[in-house]
């Protein structure tokens, strides 16, 4: 049978710490509001590195511990709510850092689901009829720090920087490893609840004074109640079409938005705490990276092993939600 | 619904999300300083209620007590 592996992990964040302390030397909050309303410490803000360069060195360190042959990739996709521009898409600019010139590259624009949803993608571009796809490149990458509204201590204090991601490979053999079931959803109408880069059009003709791109917004509320309503529904999805029990499954690697809001999800599911494993504390929220940055620490620190049953869950911006479960 | 079902209907939310004795909920309780609540524990309240009740309620609407949430989702109960 044919399947798809998750081969490498690999993660990258920004050498520069900013502690819960450090912020609130520079706005109205403090160690103790932040850790008890969501879990994070501190988070890595990035100083001169773009989300191409934190996610070159994710790809670089993917190709290290594979031993693969850049050009042997077939696509190359990037997850990322905060690209370096509209265009070129970040995961071209990737492709020609690193020189995978076999691959076809661009961006997925789902923001904390993002890598959720790159997964979906590249799941259909290695299953489809005839595909000579077999090699995936697929990051998540995000520096935050540059559309945040450090004016706003609401949403300032929850970010991160940083990137990680993953190596798929489709393989005939038929191992253990392999992609089971998905449930991806967007909710385009409550989109306005979550969003940063908000740009206008023109109010006349010839334009007067400068573009303006906003920055991050969100309805904190809004978000917290989809996302404590929407991921158990869509993880309970992915189980059942996978014909398995919420009891089968090891780890919920969840997008690490908020630690509450992963304690919510796991009490509404009826699962133990401590099948949900957090590293929020360190990174904040980092969107796109959350997902495969929490994965790698746990394939690293051997937490998670092969033949293990997975969760892997993002929510946010869109909103969106999406489930992959796979064997890793 | 009356007062009274309202304000058992929050009790049973209350003692479920903050993990709080039952006879602790009172309607004169102050749902920060008494049950040690804070902003997303009334954030979730309001969901469940909302849920619950098939109301639309707003977390910042003022609320101290738990006569104040019961005043308000009877207001919305009312007005549906």
């Amino acid at each position: 049978m044919e399947t798809i592996k998750v081969v490498k992990t690999a993660r990258c964040v920004p050498a520069k710490v900013v502690t819960n302390d450090d912020l609130s030397k520079i706005m109205d909050t403090s160690d103790e509001w932040i850790s008890s309303r969501t879990g994070i410490k501190q988070r890595h803000i990035s100083v001169g590195e773009n989300t191409s360069q934190l996610c070159a060195v994710v790809a670089e360190q993917l190709l290290k511990k594979s031993g693969w042959d850049v050009e042997s990739i077939d696509l190359l996709l990037v997850a990322t709510m905060s690209p370096d521009t509209y265009t070129p898409a970040t995961a071209a600019l990737v492709q020609g850092k690193i020189g995978a010139h076999n691959a076809l590259a661009f961006d997925i624009s789902a923001a904390c689901s993002g890598f959720i949803y790159g997964l979906n993608v590249a799941e259909k571009f290695m299953t489809s009829s005839g595909s000579a796809c077999n090699r995936v490149m697929l990051i998540g990458g995000e520096v935050l720090s540059k559309v945040i509204d450090w004016t706003d201590r609401t949403t300032a204090v929850l970010f991160g920087d940083g990137a990680a991601g993953v190596l798929l490979e489709r393989q005939e053999d038929g191992g253990a490893s392999r992609f089971i079931s998905s449930s991806l959803h967007t909710y385009g109408e409550l989109g306005d609840k979550l969003e940063a880069g908000k740009t206008e059009a023109l109010v006349s003709f010839p334009m007067e004074g400068e573009h303006k791109i906003k920055a991050f917004s969100m309805s904190g509320r809004d978000v917290y109640k989809f996302a404590t309503h929407k991921v158990p529904v869509s993880i309970e999805e992915a189980v059942k079409k996978a014909g398995l029990t919420l009891d089968q499954i090891d780890y919920f690697v969840l997008h690490q938005a908020n630690s509450r809001i992963v304690a919510q999800i796991a009490k509404r599911l009826n699962q133990p705490l401590a099948k949900f494993p957090m590293n929020i504390a360190k990174y904040g929220n980092t969107s796109a990276a959350s997902v495969p940055l929490l994965l790698d620490e746990l394939v690293s620190d051997k937490t998670i092993k092969r033949g293990q049953t997975i969760v892997l869950s993002g929510f946010g911006g869109g909103l969106t939600v999406g489930t992959q479960i796979i064997k890793y | 619904m009356t007062e009274q079902e309202i304000f058992d209907k929050v009790k049973d939310i209350v003692v479920e999300q903050l993990d709080v004795d039952a006879d602790k909920v009172k309607m004169d309780s102050d749902i920060k300083d008494d049950l040690e609540a804070d902003s997303l524990d009334v954030f979730e309240i309001m969901n469940e209620l909302e849920d619950e009740l098939d109301i639309k309620l707003e977390a910042d609407e003022g609320v101290k007590t738990i006569k104040d949430v019961v005043e308000y989702v009877k207001k919305e109960v009312d007005a549906k």
